[in-house]
């Protein structure tokens, strides 16, 4: 069974269909991308998929369960985590807490505990902290574990946010344009961690690129978008030689 | 013991409270504070109290409330009337502490109330119906006409004679001349212990899961959101807790005060932007510096009253020089950087 399952998906936006008939199939340990020009509604497809958006049609299945009509939350805890084209951290929190906050679902104790710092607090905090740590090392981020969130160079901020979408252990990963905003070395240590990513924790990736050069050196699969349709998709050697994609992306 | 950042930060904060306290506590034990001094030292603890209650949903949960002064008028009313009821009743420990039971409980239902529709919404409106509910709360209890007898309790919203109470009946609140008499439990010892317990809750909250993630929901929703955070329930406890340390404030003010009118002076729409004030010249989501906010300018300008000419000029440039220190960055850098070097740490690593 494919861990992610998309069949028919569309919405609109007043009368703009941004995403027509959409479908993709993810199996496990596979990194995907998704590609097409600016506009074409790959952002939209990771907010359809993460339930900001609610499809017009169309249903999600993650694992064989589907979870179209989840919220966002709930979306969170079946197993999608995601990072935003537009950096979206905590910016006035530290590099661990940022992390922490993705682990609470899985490290828990109650409201009351917190509060009095009693009963299991002292416990799980540690082995929270345990856990944030061994990210961030994973990441390289482990000496800033006290910068504020948003003092850290940008590099940095995205790696911060893909620790924190894998602290809430996610079976598929949604990153949205990593590399966008990055110069050519920062890019390379970005496609070096993606890579350490899959090894380490055997991670499901559904990757959007504006980059083509970057999607084509590391995905296995590609699905082209073109105003919000499927153009093309498949092994990504055969999706990059298809004369309608040379025409409509590469060829512009 | 080795204490990680964060506590020993908290501990600091305790330490100045306690020395505080002893300072006042030495003065007045040499005879040196004028009784004027003395009665200011309540409300400058339930004024500290409320700081921290309104910093817990404006700093530390990012929705601005301009209505805080209604939870403490809950607090204030609901426990007044308990202690008039139960005077004769309970010994005063223990009905002082119902009293606290009370006041917090009712303060968190209000709050509860109001968050179910207003915390689902996106955007500034829980400052409208805060505001709103702080200027309706005061006249609907200005309309209240309570009083109990042997047949048990008497509700009007007229005036006291439509009650029908028996001759020997007490009349609790009675309309816009509020509660009289309210026992005056409350000394300056039992605010300090009740700030104590606030900064110790909302401190220990901010540095747990709860805390974390209410934090998350400030600094960025939509990130909170697809990192598994449930917005509203997180949005809802520290609202409800916010309201809760109010209304805590609230039973100080009752059990200090002769006559508890639910008056502007008060409670209205001016008393919270006093406090909101406090927050934000303390430093928006800096517990400690709402506390020595709270206190410095409540006592400012009663101390000040001697120097009449010169009362507003001096208040206006303390107003200045804090709101240069808490968020110029320049200066910012430079009190961590000295707070480095004497070996504490930043503050402002907790929040903001
Ligand atoms: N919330 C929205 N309301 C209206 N239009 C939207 C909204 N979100 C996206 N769109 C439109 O949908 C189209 C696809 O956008 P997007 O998914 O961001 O493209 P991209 O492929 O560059 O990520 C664009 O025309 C955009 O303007
Ligand atoms: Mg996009």
């Amino acid at each position: 069974m494919a861990l992610l399952e998309v069949n028919n998906l569309c919405i609109s936006f007043g009368g703009l269909r941004a995403v027509d008939d959409f479908n993709i199939t993810i199996e496990k340990g596979e990194l995907y991308g998704l590609i097409g020009p600016n506009g074409a509604g790959k952002t939209t497809v990771f907010n359809l998929l993460t339930g900001v958006y609610k499809p017009n049609e169309g249903i999600i299945r993650l694992d064989g369960k589907d979870i179209t009509r989840k919220s966002t939350t709930e979306i969170n805890h079946e197993g999608i985590a995601r990072t935003f084209q537009n950096i979206r951290l905590f910016k006035d929190m530290s590099v661990i807490d940022n992390v922490k906050v993705g682990l609470s679902e899985r490290f828990k104790y109650s409201m009351i505990e917190g509060i009095l710092h009693i009963g299991n607090y002292k416990k799980v905090e540690k082995e929270m902290d345990e856990e944030a740590m061994k990210l961030l090392s994973v990441f390289d981020l482990d000496k800033e574990r006290d910068t504020l969130a948003a003092n850290l160079p940008y590099g940095k901020q995205r790696k911060l946010e893909i620790a924190r979408a894998m602290a809430t252990n996610p079976k598929l990963l949604l990153l949205d344009e990593p590399a966008a905003g990055m110069n050519p070395n920062e890019t390379g240590e970005l496609m070096d961690t993606i890579a350490l990513v899959r090894k380490e924790f055997g991670m499901t990736i559904l990757l959007i690129e504006h980059d083509m050069k970057l999607v084509s050196g590391i995905c296995e699969k590609l699905t082209v978008l073109n105003f919000g349709r499927v153009l093309c998709q498949g092994e990504t050697k055969t999706v990059l030689s298809d004369p309608e994609v040379i025409k409509a992306y590469l060829g512009e | 013991m080795k204490l990680n950042k964060k506590s020993k930060d908290n501990y600091i904060t305790y330490a100045i409270v306690m020395v505080a306290y002893l300072i006042f506590q030495i003065l007045s034990a040499t005879g040196n504070l004028s009784s004027h001094m003395t009665g200011l030292l309540v409300p400058m603890t339930y004024y500290a109290v409320i700081a921290v209650a309104l910093n817990l949903c404006v700093g530390i949960l990012g929705e601005l409330s301009i209505g805080h002064c209604g939870f403490m008028c809950i607090g204030a009313f609901s426990s007044a009337f308990f202690s008039k009821l139960t005077e004769n009743v309970l010994a005063w420990p223990i009905r002082f502490f119902l009293a606290f039971v009370i006041g917090i409980a009712f303060a968190a239902l209000f709050g509860f109330l109001i968050g179910i529709p207003v915390l689902r919404l996106k955007g500034d409106y829980l400052a409208i119906v805060t505001l709103a509910f702080g200027e309706i709360i005061k006249n609907v209890i200005n309309a209240f006409y309570i009083g109990v007898d042997g047949n048990g309790v008497h509700f009007s919203m007229k005036n006291s004679m439509e009650l029908n109470m028996e001759p020997d009946g007490n009349l609790i609140i009675n309309g816009a001349m509020g509660i009289t008499g309210t026992p005056h439990n409350s000394n300056f010892t039992i605010g300090i212990i009740v700030l104590l317990l606030s900064l110790f809750v909302v401190q220990n909250l901010i540095n747990s899961r709860d805390g974390r993630a209410i934090m998350a929901v400030r600094d960025n929703y939509i990130a909170a959101e697809a990192t598994g955070i449930n917005v509203t329930r997180y949005k809802m406890m520290a609202f409800v807790l916010s309201a809760a340390i109010a209304g805590a404030a609230g039973v100080l003010f009752s059990h200090n005060i002769t006559t508890l009118t639910a008056s502007s002076q008060y409670f209205g729409y001016n008393a919270s932007i006093m406090i909101l004030v406090y927050v934000v010249l303390g430093g928006i989501g800096n517990i400690r510096g709402s506390v020595i906010a709270a206190c410095v300018l409540y006592l400012l300008p009663e101390l000040l009253r001697g120097f009449s000419t010169y009362r507003m000029l001096i208040y206006s440039i303390v107003l200045i020089v804090m709101m240069i220190v808490n968020w110029s960055p320049r200066v910012i850098e430079k009190r961590e950087k000295l707070a480095a070097k004497i070996g504490f740490g930043s503050r402002k690593k907790i929040a903001r």
